[in-house]
Formats: C-alpha cells, structure tokens, sequence
C-alpha cells in the first residue's frame, strides 16, 4: 500500500542456480536448472505472491533470497547492498534482516525448547540483550502473535498447528527483520487458522513496516493480499504484475492456465445451479 | 565402471596408508624379536646382530617399509621369524579357517536374527516381543568371554565335543564325508559361541528397522486397501526396512576376520586369531603388517560390498 | 432409496498414558446413499480423518476406542474380525489419503502396487493382475500406461502419484469411496485434473464418494450434500446449495466470505474465534 514511489527493498536481477549431482556408483553427472535467469522486484513495505505449482523454482528463488544459499549467477541487491559480494561476518547483520517462515512449524521448532526458548533463541545466536531483557522481548513478542504469556513454558508439542506457525512468526520478529518470506506457511492449515494467522500478518505488517514474500501455489489464497504477484514456471518467472491486472489481464500462457485451473467459489457455485 | 574402479584405487591407497600407519607403528613399539632372543644366555650377541642385519633389522625404517611394500607387491609377505616360514602360506592357511568358522557363524546368526526379528517387530508390544527384548539384553550383558567359557565347560563336561583345534588325530586317514564331520564337530561349538554372540545386536537392530517401516504411512495406506498381513510384512515392510540392514551385513563381512578373535585363542581354533596375538606379543612384524593388511583388505571389501548391494536393491537410489 | 452407509453414533476416544482419554469423534450420525457425493469439512482437529479411519477399522486397536455403529450394505462393520475387514478394504469400501508421495510404498514399482491390491481382492494370477492393473492407469488418465506401471513413485510427479492411489482404490470396484483431502498437497493444476476425474468417476460409474475437505471450492466442484464437522461433533448438515445460501454455522460462513471478499482488502471485521486453546 504504500511505498511504491521509493526505491524497492529487493531487487533480483539474472538470478540462476543449478544442481548438479552424480548418479551413484557411476561417474555420470547430470545438471537440475532450479531457476534459469529470475528476475524479480519487491517493494517496501508491500507483499509480493510468488505463485507456480511445485518445482517451478519458488523455494530456490526464497533460499538464495534469505542466504541460506548462493545461488550459480544473479545478483541479488537488498536495500542497496550488493548481498551477494559479502562474505561472512559482513553477511551477519544482513541476515537479521531477512527471516522466512517454512510450511511446517512442527519441525521448524525444536521440540526440545519451551515456546520462550525458541523465541529468545535468535536473540541468542545474535548475542543480544541480557537473559531478562531477552525473555522480556519473548514475551512481548508472545503478545502481539495472540500466544497468552503464560504458555511461555509449554513445548511445541503443546501447540496446535495455527499456534505453532504463530511462534515461528514470533521467532522470525525477535530480531526485527525487514522481509518476511512465508515459504508455503499457511499451506499446512485450514481455513479457520489461515484466516487468523492472515489477519495477525496484516496486524504485523502495518505495526512494524514489514515487507512480504508470499510462496505459495495457491493463488486464490494469496489473490487477497498480495500487490503484486509473480508468477514462476520451470524455474523462470513468466510474468510479474500487480495483483488486479494479473486477474483481470493475464498475459502469459501459462498463467492463463493457472487461472483457469482456480474458478472461484461463486464461478462454480453458479455452475452447479446451471 | 569407472566409479568402481576408482573406489577400488581409493581402497589401495587406504591400504597403503594403513600398512605405512601399522609399520610405524610396530616400529615404535618398545621391543623387538631379537631383543627376547638377547635374554636367552645361550644365545651370543654376536649371533642376535647377525640375525638383525641378515633380516634388515638395523636399517632405517623408510628402507625397510620400501623393500617391504615393494615385495608385497610381487606377492612375497615377509618372513615369519616365530615360524621361520615365509608369511604367505602361513596367513592364508590360518585365514581360511578363521573364514571357515566366521562364515558359518555369521550365517547362524542372521539366520536366527532375521525372523525373530520381523516377528518381534510384527508382534511389538505384546509378550512375545517383550520375551525376545530381555533375552537379547541379558545376553548382551554376557561377556563373549563368558559365553566361550561356558560353552568350553559344556564340552569338557559332556565331552559331547572337542575341547579345542580343528581336526583330530589320524586326520589325513579319513575318508571325505568323515572328514567333514570331523570338521564340523570341532567347529560346532565356536561357530554356536560366536553365533550367540553377535546375534542379540542384529535382532535388535532388524526389530527397529522393521518397526520404523511398519510405522510408515505407505504401510498403512495399504492396509487400507486390503493388502494381507504378511505380504505387508514381507514385501512391503521388509523391503524398506533393508537399508540399515544391508549396512549392518557389509559390517558383518567386513569383521569376518577380526571378530573370531576371542573364540579362536579359547578353543584353540588355529585361525588369525591366534596367530595375530603370538605374533604382536613377539614383535614378529611382518605377520602383523599381514594380518592388519589382510583384515582392512575385507574391511574394505565389506563396505564396498554394502554399498554395490544398496544400489541394487533401492530404487531409489539407482534410478532417478 | 437404500442408504450404502448408516452411521450411528459413531465415538473415537484416544487413550494415551497420563492424560484424559479424548474424543476425536463424538456421536456422530449420517448416511450415505448411492451414487452421492457426501462432502465432510471442518477444520484440522476437528476429527475428520479419525472418522474416516475409523469406519475401516484402521485406527490402532491399543489405544483407541471406537463405539456406535456403522452399517454398509446393513452390514454391521465395528468389531468385525481383521480377516473379514480386510476382504471389504480396497474391495467394496476403498480409501484415499492425504499425501499421495507417502501412500506408495517407494521399492515398488507404481503398477506393481496397483496389481497388489488386485490380487488381495482377487482370484486370479499375476498376470491378469497386471493387465487390469495397466487398463485402471489408462482409466484415471495416466498414460503412456507402459511407462507410468514400471515407474517408482519417486520418479513421478504429485499429481500422477495421486492418480495411482486412486486407481488402487478404484481397481476391484467398490462401491463407497471415501477421499480424505485427496487434493490437499497438489498444485492448481493437479488438483483441476483430479476434481474432473473425481466427477466423471462419480456421473459415469455412480460410485458414492465420501469427500473430506476443508477447501470450499473442492466440495463446491462435486459434493451433493454437506457435512461440517466441528471438535468431534456435526454443527451443520443439509444439501449444499442451500448452506452455500443460507448457512446458519459461524464455520460454514466463513467458508463464504472467502468468495465475497473483497479483493486487496487485508483487514478483516469481527473475530470468528473468539478463545483459542492449547492443542491438548
């Protein structure tokens, strides 16, 4: 919503990652092309849906994003600095920066810490604040995810799953990033949790000025909130443009297809009385 | 193939790497063949140093390993100064009754092991799963040594069997079929003894890999179509419970020489066992190198073994 | 006309160790007639999958407890013996899970798996397994059938995989299939081409399906009538185009305002949930 006028927060330009693995016992190669020459822009403070069914290349895109790998060629510029050209403890500062969120919260939380624990944990990594004001900032961070500040003790297990993708958004604030990237993260739950955790996301982005990346394959889901949607096809992004133009004017094949593939509940509602 | 062949030249690198390793090991050992020979007062100084200098003993280590691994090379082993032989004949007629014996242990062994196992697994929780669960702990808290003894006490008790070495008296006089009982007979109590022993582990191991794939979704989809109990068992669960076991029968290939170790020096087994301690207690080197050689060659052979074996039976490792 | 399933009363109590038994499904009743399609939704732990298990006995007899009644065909089917509950499974009364890539076991080859359940059903030999087995894959749309049946799971994409469950349940005919988020982990085009078949299973071979979903649009594209489930018990009930008009349950409306939303709007009115609570 707001934003577009100023420089975008990320900019992907020529982004490619390739695989390449051997078939055991043999001295054979073989190339998997993940993602082929991405090109993608995210604007400050909006959200962006990154759409394409699996193994299009949207989770390889996202990994290269948030450094948890470096990708074959590309470059990625995150508000203004060249990521791919720091190494090691300059990269540090940077990753506090950008956070992602997985699909399955039951094995991005270690099981064996409490819901305060998990919380403080990258407060820990990073070295910050005292163990008061660490458990202080998990507690605060309980409250504006709707966790109840007395569950601070309880494990994981404890947790239902719209609850536990909560603490994993408490988690990935903890250190005040600027991009959440939600990698499938409301894939695993129905409709009733969907609905809350997309209302906390709001609540969230417009308390903290935070910028979204949305993976997702359903795009009835993220058509609600999403700016812009880019839409990915065998590891290429074939098209990228603000939400209401992609729906009312979808250019690309492909993205034709998709939509055809998701007739809306009213659509097919008016079917069935037909 | 050329993956083979290039684990096989990583394979004699290592071997190389490991008789340098033994070498220089035994070498700063404290003592030496001659040295024992030297606390004999009948024998003179001046014929101990004859000795070393005819083996080679007072040159430096490099020479020695070089012209060690160089006649390795050739098939030549070195030279048994216990037995005063040539090490070559000497460790392949120990070496295969050490394979005699193991082989037949290891076949008893999995051969109890495997469906003791899916039945226990099959049955987990109730009484007979929980009967072969403390029999296998209590007898893992027995000392191997305890077991040969025991076993030992059995045949000298009952004499039943013989207390010790492979053959009998009057051996070569057999005709075929009662040399192989012979055989058989001195060799049923190790064999049994080191069945015993390394039986518990791969019940238990079987159990839990069986147990872990019985608790896979697949297993219950397929429940859900109707499949019997037993070919879910046998050619649902088994197959993909394989993995950890086909590691654990590379393992098993791969201690074939060193795990008799115990029952051989006990019963009397003449196989490496045996051989092996005799010749580390009298420094005689170059059976030592042999036998360390020898035991990492069928180390190395086990894992490759394990791993050819994986290949073939897992999809999804061998196609993609 | 006859009902295929009569379900009474239906309980499923979990026991575990140190904690009060719960019920994932309590009391529930409903019927199944043939050739209908019986859309089940609810949200995750609100005991659809419990139900769906439960009504092939397939939920661990250790610690679960089932109670109540299920009549197929007025056959009584809680408590029968394995033996005979095994002869029903994949045969008369099939079942579809969620995850399609862990259904298969993954050391068979995909055609292999259909002839299984074939000749579990069956009396005939494997070769006639296998040609059936070939001519269901070329029946759910999965072809060239030669390549697909000596395929292994892992080298075939969700959609196909899903295709080869459901033609294991389809193989030996039977005449109740229950899909237990049968599209939950495909892709949107996956999931179009598996509604579309899932509909023509239903207008040309009038098998009863029992659709377990919590996706609006997937109950809106083939169920006849609606069930919503909600913490073990039915809220609402009824045939779908009236509660897609009327619906009276705060759940069932919620399913609604997705389609009336309005677009790149974010924020949303009225609380649905007013009290969350832990899981157990």
């Amino acid at each position: 919503m707001s934003g577009f006028r100023k420089e975008p927060l990320v900019c992907i330009r020529g982004l490619s990652k390739q695989y390449v693995q051997r078939r055991p016992l043999t001295s054979a190669k073989f190339t998997i092309r993940a993602v082929e020459n991405v090109d993608l822009t995210i604007q400050r403070g909006g959200t962006l849906a990154l759409v394409g069914e699996s193994g299009a290349g949207k989770s390889t895109v996202v990994r290269c994003l948030s450094l948890i790998e470096r990708p074959t060629a590309g470059e990625i510029w995150f508000d203004g600095v060249d990521v791919l050209k720091l190494r090691g403890k300059k990269l540090l500062p940077l990753r506090r920066q950008i956070q992602i969120i997985f699909q399955d919260p039951t094995s991005a939380l270690n099981p064996g810490m409490t819901a305060g624990e998990i919380i403080a944990e990258p407060l820990v990594i990073q070295g910050e604040g005292t163990k008061s004001e660490r458990r202080h900032r998990a507690l605060e961070l309980m409250e504006q995810t709707g966790l109840p500040a007395k569950w601070e003790s309880k494990l994981p297990l404890e947790f239902s799953g719209g609850q536990r993708q909560r603490l994993a958004i408490a988690r990935a604030l903890a250190l005040q990033p600027r991009l959440l990237i939600l990698d499938e993260a409301l894939s695993g739950l129905d409709l009733a949790n969907q609905e809350m955790i997309l209302r906390l996301l709001a609540d969230l982005q417009a308390m903290h000025s935070l910028t979204y990346v949305h993976v997702s394959h359903d795009l009835r889901m993220v058509s609600d909130l999403a700016d812009e949607v880019a839409v990915m096809y065998e590891g290429r992004v074939v098209e990228q443009k603000r939400t209401a133009e992609l729906f009312a004017h979808p250019e690309h094949p492909y993205t034709q297809d998709l939509l055809d593939a998701m007739p809306s509940l009213e659509s097919i509602c008016e079917e069935r009385s037909a | 193939m050329r993956y083979l062949t290039r684990r096989v030249l990583n394979a004699m690198l290592l071997l190389a790497a490991i008789s340098a390793f033994s070498f220089a090991l035994l070498q700063s050992a404290p003592g030496n063949f001659f040295d024992a020979m030297r606390l004999n007062p009948r024998v003179s100084a001046q014929t101990v140093d004859g000795l070393r200098s005819k083996y080679g003993m007072n040159q430096p280590f490099p020479v020695r390993y070089g012209h060690w691994a160089f006649s390795v090379l050739k098939g030549d082993m070195g030279f048994s100064f216990s037995y005063n032989s040539p090490v070559g004949p000497l460790l392949w007629a120990r070496a295969r009754n050490t394979l005699l014996l193991t082989s037949i242990a290891t076949l008893l062994a999995w051969l109890l092991a495997i469906p003791l196992g899916i039945w226990s697994a099959a049955n987990k929780g109730r009484w007979g799963d929980r009967a072969c669960g403390f029999s296998t702990s209590a007898l893992l808290t027995i000392p191997d040594l305890l077991v040969f003894l025991i076993l030992l006490l059995l045949a000298v008790r009952t004499g039943w069997f013989p207390t010790g070495g492979m053959i009998s008296t009057g051996f070569d006089n057999f005709s075929f079929w009662s040399k192989c009982k012979d055989v058989a007979v001195h060799f049923a109590l190790p064999a049994v003894g080191l069945a015993v022993v390394t039986w518990p582990v791969l019940v238990r191991h079987i159990r839990s890999a069986m147990v872990e794939a019985l608790e896979s979704p697949f297993i219950r989809a397929a429940r859900g179509h109707g499949i019997p109990r037993t070919r879910l068992l046998f050619r649902y669960a088994l197959p993909a419970a394989s993995n950890p076991l086909i590691s654990l029968l590379g393992f098993s290939v791969a201690t074939m020489l060193s795990a008799s170790v115990i029952v051989e020096v006990i019963m009397s087994w003449p196989g490496l066992g045996p051989l092996m301690v005799q010749a580390i207690l009298s420094r005689d080197v170059y059976v030592v190198v042999a036998v360390v050689m020898l035991s990492s060659v069928f180390l190395v052979a086990g894992n490759l073994l394990a791993d050819v074996l994986l290949f073939v039976s897992d999809p999804r490792i061998r196609v993609e | 006309m006859d009902n295929l399933l009569q379900v009474r009363d239906l309980t499923v109590q979990y026991h575990t160790a140190n904690q009060r038994p719960h019920s994932a499904v309590d009391g529930i009743s409903f019927d199944v007639a043939s050739g209908e399609v019986l859309g089940l939704m609810g949200e995750s732990g609100s005991g659809k999958s419990s139900l769906a298990l439960a009504l092939l006995g397939l939920l661990p007899t250790a610690s679960t407890q089932v109670s109540g009644s299920v009549l197929f065909r007025g056959q009584e089917l809680l408590a029968r013996p394995e033996r005979a509950l095994q002869q029903i499974r994949g045969a008369a009364v099939s079942l579809v899970f969620q995850e399609p890539g862990i259904s298969l076991s993954p050391m068979m080859r995909a055609g292999e798996q259909i002839a299984e359940v074939i000749h579990a059903h069956r009396r005939w030999n494997w070769r006639q397994c296998r040609t059936e087995a070939e001519q269901m894959l070329a029946r759910v749309g999965l072809t060239p059938t030669a390549r697909i049946f000596a395929a292994y799971p892992h080298q075939l994409s969700g959609g196909q995989r899903q295709r080869v469950v459901l033609a294991q349940a389809l193989a030996c005919e039977p005449a109740l299939l229950i899909a237990d988020e049968p599209t939950a982990s495909l892709d949107a085009r996956s999931q179009a081409d598996f509604i579309a078949l899932l509909r023509s299973l239903k207008e040309q071979a009038r098998i009863s399906i029992l659709l377990i979903s919590h996706t609006p649009e997937i109950q809106a594209s083939l169920a006849d009538r609606l069930l919503v489930m909600k913490d073990g018990r039915i809220v609402e009930e009824g045939d779908f185009d009236e509660l897609y008009r009327n619906p009276s349950d705060a759940y069932t409306r919620l399913m609604l305002r997705r389609s009336k939303r309005a677009r790149n709007s974010r924020l949303y009115g009225e609380p649905v949930f007013a009290e969350e609570q832990l899981a157990r």
